[in-house]
């Protein structure tokens, strides 16, 4: 059967069984946008294109299925950057469509073109540019099993004009052929029973779960393997919601501000099972002393992260899934119980001793209260979305989360900017479910266009601003590395919150009293309108504990 | 510490600047790189000599080896390779120069390409120690301009760098 390339494109979407997109159309996009007009596929119309790439990216990450943004040529395209860059380092699975000039154009300078493909090498796990119609289909398929399979990543697919516009036999079964692209699954059987060897003989052993075992759905798996040898299980901010944090197990997050029982815990034990991760600087710490006395088995599905930032004693590449299972089958054949008795008790001293702290204030605003009392007041189980720098870590620490898909963060890239439209992305995902953007005001105000996205598609999202005037993790760091020379970070201005709620039909409210917190938090809850609360937090309050950029994972400060 | 890696690459475009993409931005050191298609016209290889430790080496296999379009990767270096690479070099001669330049080159085993009374082009083929011998030879005769290919390798005996027909 002929059909026409946006035909063809609309066709495949279904097939991929998409059933949202979030973009903005340009000039070279109108062909393909009037395919949309009496499409069953909904359009959710974004104010910015990078809004468009993170509304895909939050929507990818609370459903786990592949988010699909679309932008037009030149500055269209361009604007997708950031976040596509975001969703490559965090690895999820993202579709982008870009419009660009007629294949005739391209080269010329003609308007509005720019060599997408060549600007998203580094930032997108493939890419195409399709210069004929007959490999439309293909090239789309192969996008979506791409960006879907193995370690999961963005890919953009870019759309001449004059490709969308010609005609072609739309195949009903395509299939594909990739012969350079073959994720591995199964971990080596070999590796799986020395695995299994080294958790039965370790005496403190500690798991650090990473943002893989969320992609993967490995949280079972987790918590089996780690109810099964007694194992305690710190998460990175990307695998936060892998393992349930009010289990008696969990040492909530670890690295640059995660807890000093998890720091302690990694840096005094004999083994570490990293599951899903990539030893980021912000979870090592200074990297040769990090973990010195322990072996490390690292299990991970991309072979380039395995001996990348730390030395690796026993590596298994696969799904982790599939090898967490496999290990604790190999494990229940032989176990013998109790050996992590005396670890456990030391962690629960550390536990103990040096628990999540902050100094309560008397009437003023303190952001980790606010984070408690949204905790309480969503009893939990609320979506958490946030922006990046201290709200980021205040949420991180002070949010506790006990399934995966549930708290979401740009955590590789630190996109300040990310939450409002991922939050969006999050709530067309999940509808029934309450979603809240935990933000700053620098944050805020790097995507509040959004706002209107949001009130336009009736996306009743929440946005609790935790507002202190400051790009506060910069000035944090301004005051305690640089004698608080705060150049740069005193945001001075922010427009009234409240008025600008209003102004874009949103709820707003303002809290400035501690004593306010909850009820600002039930009235957001209850609306039916999308909802910000302006929080005028502390100015200068830190994020604590912290160890400093550089600092072995045990030099500590703050936070008692 | 000197390697050399061969890629089996599809023959697409961009492929090339994909991968000399990911080179600049991982900081990988990169001394040569060669392409040309092989005997299937779908698939290129790709020959580069990468300079660094064993760890360097791997992340450079590993990261080669994630990218869709790189079918296969091996490290030539490990095993009993040979390589050459080709350089054209345009010598300046006078009536007294001409023969001492003819003689070395024979001795080299070079072709002379082209003559004129100023200048001549001579070919060079051969490892890359010969040829950098050679180019410092004809250094002291005044070069005029030269051209480099990178280097190209395969490893000795009948084992070979293909891909494995499926099914």
């Amino acid at each position: 059967m002929k059909k026409i390339g946006t035909a063809i494109i609309l066709e495949s979407l279904m097939e991929e069984g998409v059933e949202v997109v979030f973009g903005i159309p340009g000039g070279v996009l109108i062909p393909l946008y009037d395919e949309f007009y009496d499409s069953k596929i909904r359009h959710i119309l974004m104010r910015h294109e990078q809004a468009a790439a993170h509304a895909a990216d939050g929507y990818a990450r609370a459903s786990g299925r592949v988010g699909v943004c679309i932008a037009t040529s030149g500055p269209g395209a361009t604007n997708l950057v950031t976040g596509l860059a975001t969703a490559y380092m965090d690895s999820i699975p993202v579709v982008a469509l870009t419009g660009q000039v007629p294949t005739t154009l391209i080269g010329n300078d003609a308007f509005q073109e720019a060599n997408i493909t060549g600007i998203t090498f580094s930032v997108t796990k493939h890419n195409y540019l399709v210069t004929d119609v007959k490999e439309l289909q293909n090239t789309l398929r192969e996008a979506f099993y791409i960006a879907s399979t193995g370690r999961p990543g963005p890919v953009l697919v870019d759309l001449p004009k004059d490709v969308q516009t010609a005609e072609t036999d739309y195949k009903k079964d395509i299939k594909i052929n990739l012969p350079g692209y073959k994720p591995t699954y199964g971990g080596h059987p070999k590796q799986i029973k020395r695995a299994a060897d080294l958790i039965i003989s370790a005496e403190r052993p500690v798991i650090i779960a990473g943002g893989g075992t969320i992609i993967s759905g490995a949280d079972e798996e987790l918590r089996e393997l780690s109810e099964l040898v007694m194992i305690p299980v710190t998460t990175t901010l990307m695998g936060k919601g892998a393992f349930p944090e009010d289990h008696p197990l969990s040492l909530g997050m670890l690295g640059m501000h995660g807890t000093r029982y998890a720091n302690y815990s990694v840096m005094n034990s004999d083994l570490v099972i990293a599951v899903g991760g990539r030893f980021s600087d912000r979870v090592t710490g200074k990297i040769e002393s990090f973990a010195a006395d322990a072996k490390i088995i690292h299990i991970d599905i991309d072979p380039a992260e395995i001996g990348k930032n730390v030395r690796v004693d026993l590596p298994i590449v696969g799904d982790a899934k599939n090898i967490l299972s496999s290990i604790t089958n190999e494990i229940k054949i032989q176990i013998k119980k109790e050996k992590t008795k005396d670890w456990l008790a030391k962690v629960k001293r550390w536990r103990e001793e040096y628990p999540l702290s902050f100094e309560e204030s008397g009437e003023t605003v303190k952001p980790q209260y606010i984070i408690k009392e949204l905790y309480e007041a969503t009893k939990g189980e609320a979506i958490i979305v946030t922006e990046v720098g201290q709200n980021q870590m205040w949420a991180a620490q002070y949010y506790l989360c006990n399934r995966p898909r549930r708290f979401i963060s740009s955590g590789g890239l630190g996109t300040m900017g990310y939450g409002l439209p991922a939050a969006i992305g999050a709530k067309v995902a999940k509808p029934d479910e309450m979603v809240f953007d935990i933000s700053g005001d620098g944050s805020f105000q790097m995507n509040c266009q959004e706002l209107a996205t949001a009130v336009q598609n009736d996306i009743p999202v929440k946005v609790a601003v935790l507002n202190n005037g400051y790009l506060g993790m910069v000035r944090q760091w301004q005051e305690l590395f640089y004698e608080r020379r705060y150049s740069g970070t005193k945001l001075g201005y922010l427009p009234d919150l409240v008025k600008f709620a209003e102004a874009y039909g949103a709820f707003g409210t303002r809290v400035t009293r501690k004593s306010e917190v909850r009820s600002a938090i039930e009235e957001a809850i209850e609306t039916d309108k999308p909802a910000i609360i302006d929080f005028r937090i502390e100015e200068e309050e830190n994020v604590f504990p912290m160890v400093p950029a550089g600092a072995p994972l045990d030099e500590i400060i703050g936070g008692n | 510490m000197k390697h050399v890696l061969a890629a089996l690459v599809e023959n697409k475009p961009a492929v090339l600047s994909r991968i000399i993409n990911l080179f600049s931005r991982r900081g990988f050191n990169i001394e040569s790189a060669a392409v040309g298609e092989t005997e299937d016209p779908k698939i290129s290889r790709l020959t580069v000599v990468v300079g660094g430790d064993d760890k360097v080496l791997e992340q450079v296999t590993k990261q080669l080896n994630k990218l869709i379009d790189v079918i296969k990767v091996s490290d030539l270096s490990s095993g009993d390779m040979t390589g050459r690479g080709l350089a054209l070099i345009k010598v300046s001669v006078d009536r007294e120069t001409m023969g001492e330049i003819i003689e070395i080159s024979d001795i080299f085993r070079t072709k002379i390409i082209d003559v004129s009374p100023k200048s001549l082009i001579i070919e060079v083929t051969g490892t890359e120690e010969k040829i950098r011998a050679f180019i410092d030879l004809m250094r002291r005769f005044g070069i005029k301009e030269m051209a480099q290919t990178g280097l190209i390798a395969l490893a000795r005996g009948a084992k070979a760098t293909t891909i494995k027909k499926e099914g």
